[in-house]
């Protein structure tokens, strides 16, 4: 196996909302066109850690960030490069399939619309970002029916087809199937399964067996440091440290 | 668009937002300066000390004396009396609405509680001519029925319905616990509710008090129309008096600019700007206490 | 005995107070719409005063209410929905947020009088507009300014941070998500904030008399620079300040009942966007 090409990493990273530290010396690195889950207990700093890739923390101004954040070799806040310009390359799904209140068309057209893709390539766009997420076939006679009519599992979809259709480098996932139905939830683990060769995914997720179903990696935080990272199967099964261990079984957390 | 020409119109749009933002410390910083200049204006030929115990306003009799304490002390009657109606009535609905009304019975009187509260000023004051004022000189025996009790009625009507407002959010801020606490000792829905709940609730009532009472003492229209406008020394709630607003909003049309009696206006202007910003800031004091209690 | 009356007081005190309350509305009410409504006619609303205004209709006043009303929104709106944008988008919580906001409240809690003072000072004399149109009608827009901050920021407060973050990981500037998902979804919040602070505006007295607001104006077409005349001035006027008082009562009445259907008319229009948006969620 070759050596991983490492995509996005972050180094020493320190996070204070107000006073309180949220993230203590965060050094941790993502492998291209691979998977990482991030797990841990509730307010280990996960979803923290994760929106400080794509700079979602930029809109809280009681937030203070230290440390080295790289997307390949350029420095996410550091240098000329603005929050608009990182989130073009770095996408995120959120938890909550957060509708804007538009059509399911317009809600994948908004994102080309404003980053000024042409009016006559954004159809094609449009139904290949929905046929890479496999909802295609679901919504292709509904596209101006507002999103809100969908299902769950159908409207985080469709925010995946809003990310991909911006060929981000690397996206973001924070719990998407954590307000979903079994089905739907394997459904979308199908599609991110898919959606790894053409990008790095980093997923923030409660449910343990969904790391072990779908990420090649696996970190573990608690009270904002990194106690592990490694192959999937190794962090779950042969655990290097104690506190791992207890929690991959389910003792506390 | 290009991302540069985008990231440069969001940063014009940022300062431009500030910028409104600073504007209304502006404001605020003008309306403060224009009271300071113009009242420095009027001690220059009045005396602060004879302005503030002076116990006759005659800008017009030879010579002009500007005594306000007649004015002072008719705000403070009016305000007084109306506040002694409001407050009662305004607990009273307030702890009715929150404690006993059924939730149709709420949904009426809520949208009546706010129709009350954007009934105009000017036709408040209308009443109080046309109904009011012959309905007190009916008991009376006077001609008008224009004065104090008058116009402190009208206010009590119109500060009513803040008071009720902000009243019933603080007692259905009053967390269940209490109430279940008191109930499970015995206490019966008055008793809690005259025992537990308003005490609990007492920062926000004050509050509430305190937005009545900057309500009643800054109202122009009403005490203007209802109170007689007679700027001798108040003598009590069946006579008429003369409040601050009032004084203004009478004399300031018929003054010449930039004369002393023009600065002098503006000087009980600042008064009342002291006054309620006084009221303000008691009221602030109560209603920051209230948020920890709820916090806590 | 006393575990008797307990109950009478209870229900005594409850009841009679919240019947006063509603007692006063409806005294309002109906003596205004008693002694009003025979007044009201085409002619009264479509007509100007004539004969030393003891007859004829106020259909100056209304246009005039309507224009300052109008120009009030156009000062008022923008410039208190950007300040509310900047306090809730982007304001960090420091000492100079603070002053603003305190500067709101306080503005928020002046006695209208003042700013009829500051108006005059500021935008009649200071700025040569001379009693106008136009100054009466800045005078209200800083009157309603606070009070548009302070529904707006509470509109936008109500839109939770996803939606925010859902256009901004899309690429979208924050100028953009404000534009194109924070605005659109606060909107009904903050209509029905601004025609609630219009009602307000249009019923005030005290800010306009020393601004612009005139007795009589035989033309009913307003200009900018020009004095006009108000329906709750008008209302004052005829029931305080006319020789023939009783004799223009009708007059009076029927102004008053026209002020406050106009009042009512924009509250129930916000109440409609509130319901209408209630409806939707």
């Amino acid at each position: 196996m070759n050596k991983e090409h490492i995509k996005l990493s972050a180094t020493a990273a320190k996070l204070w909302f107000g006073t309180k530290q949220v993230l203590k010396n965060v050094t941790v690195a993502f492998p291209e066109n691979k998977i990482t889950a991030l797990i841990g207990p509730s307010g280990c700093g996960k979803s923290t850690l994760l929106r400080c890739f794509n700079r979602m923390h930029d809109l809280s101004p009681d937030a203070r960030i230290e440390g080295k954040f790289l997307l390949e070799e350029q420095n996410l806040y550091k240098g000329n490069l603005t929050a608009t310009a990182v989130r073009r390359r770095i996408g995120m799904v959120f938890q909550q399939a957060n509708p804007f209140p538009k059509s399911i068309y317009e809600k994948i057209n908004y994102g080309l619309k404003i980053n000024d893709i042409p009016k006559h390539e954004r159809p094609a766009i449009i139904e290949n970002a929905l046929k890479e997420s496999y909802i295609w076939d679901e919504v292709k006679d509904d596209l101006q029916k507002p999103a809100t009519k969908l299902s769950g599992g159908q409207q985080q979809r469709l925010c995946i087809a809003r990310t991909v259709a911006l060929r981000p480098e690397v996206i973001l996932m924070d719990e998407p199937c954590s307000a979903l139905d079994p089905i739907s939830t394997s459904k979308v683990e199908e599609l991110i399964l898919k959606l790894k060769k053409d990008y790095t995914i980093v997923i923030v997720t409660h449910n343990m067996q969904q790391a072990q179903r779908i990420a090649d990696k696996t970190v573990f935080m608690y009270l904002g440091e990194i106690i592990e990272a490694g192959d999937t199967h190794q962090l779950f099964n042969k655990p290097q440290q104690e506190m791992t261990g207890n929690y991959v079984k389910g003792h506390f957390g | 668009m290009q991302l540069a020409t985008r990231e440069k119109i969001d940063n014009a749009a940022k300062l431009l937002f500030r910028m409104t933002g600073l504007m209304v410390i502006a404001i605020l910083a003008g309306i403060l300066l224009m009271l300071l200049w113009n009242t420095a204006a009027f001690f220059l030929k009045v005396k602060p000390f004879d302005f503030i115990t002076g116990t006759q306003w005659n800008p017009s009799g030879s010579p002009a004396i500007y005594g306000m304490l007649p004015l002072l002390v008719s705000t403070s009657l009016v305000t007084f009396g109306a506040m002694c109606i409001a407050i009662p009535l305004g607990i009273g609905t307030a702890s009715f609405l929150s404690d006993y009304a059924g939730k149709k019975l709420k949904s009426i009187l809520k949208p009546a509680i706010e129709m009350l509260a954007s009934v105009p000023s000017v036709a408040i004051g209308f009443l109080g001519i046309v109904v009011l004022g012959p309905g007190i000189a009916g008991m009376t025996g006077q001609s008008n029925g224009l004065n104090a009790l008058n116009g402190a009625i009208l206010l009590a009507i119109m500060s009513l319905p803040t008071i009720i407002t902000v009243t019933q959010d603080a007692l259905e801020g009053v967390p269940n616990a209490y109430k279940e606490a008191s109930y499970s000792v015995g206490a019966n829905r008055w008793q809690t509710l005259i025992l537990v709940t308003i005490p609990a609730a007492a920062p926000g009532i004050l509050a509430a008090i305190m937005l009545g009472v900057g309500r009643a003492i800054g109202e122009t229209m009403t005490v203007l129309m209802a109170t007689g406008n007679v700027s001798a020394f108040p003598k009590g709630f069946f006579h008429s008096v003369r409040t601050m607003t009032a004084t203004i909003a009478i004399e300031m049309g018929e003054v010449p600019y930039q004369t002393t009696h023009y600065y002098g206006l503006f000087a009980i202007a600042a008064v009342l700007f002291l006054m309620t910003l006084l009221v303000n800031v008691v009221g602030e004091y109560f209603v920051n206490k209230y948020r920890k209690y709820q916090a806590a | 005995m006393i575990r008797k009356l307990t109950p009478v007081i209870e229900w005594g005190t409850l009841l009679l107070s919240t019947g006063l309350a509603c007692f006063f509305l409806a005294i309002i009410l109906w003596d205004l719409i008693s002694k009003g409504a025979p007044s009201l006619s085409w002619e009264f609303i479509s007509s100007s005063p004539t004969d030393g205004m003891t007859k004829g209709g106020i259909l100056p006043a209304i246009i005039g209410t309507v224009l300052l009303t109008f120009i009030t929104a156009l000062v008022a709106a923008p410039f208190g929905i950007c300040c509310a944008i900047y306090l809730n988008e982007y304001a960090v919580d420091n000492w100079l947020t603070r002053i603003i906001r305190a500067s709101i409240r306080n503005l928020a809690g002046l006695p209208s009088i003042i700013y009829g003072l500051f108006g005059l000072a500021l935008f009649v004399q200071g700025l040569q507009m001379g009693t106008s149109l136009l100054a009466a009608g800045l005078t209200l827009g800083l009157l309603s300014l606070p009070y548009i901050i302070i529904t707006t920021e509470e509109a936008l407060r109500r839109i939770p941070n996803r939606m925010r973050e859902a256009a901004l990981a899309v690429g979208a500037t924050q100028l953009e998500s404000i534009r194109d998902v924070v605005l659109p979804s606060a909107l009904p919040g903050i209509l029905t904030g601004l025609v609630l602070t219009l009602s307000r505006a249009a019923g005030e007295t005290a800010p306009i008399l020393f601004t612009g607001v005139a007795f009589y104006i035989n033309k009913p077409a307003a200009y900018l620079n020009q004095e006009f005349m108000a329906l709750p001035y008008h209302l004052y006027m005829l029931s305080t300040q006319h020789q023939a008082i009783e004799q223009v009562r009708p007059l009076a009445y029927g102004t008053a009942l026209v002020l406050i259907i106009v009042v009512f008319f924009l509250n129930l229009s916000a109440f409609y966007i509130r319901y209408q948006h209630s409806k939707h969620e």
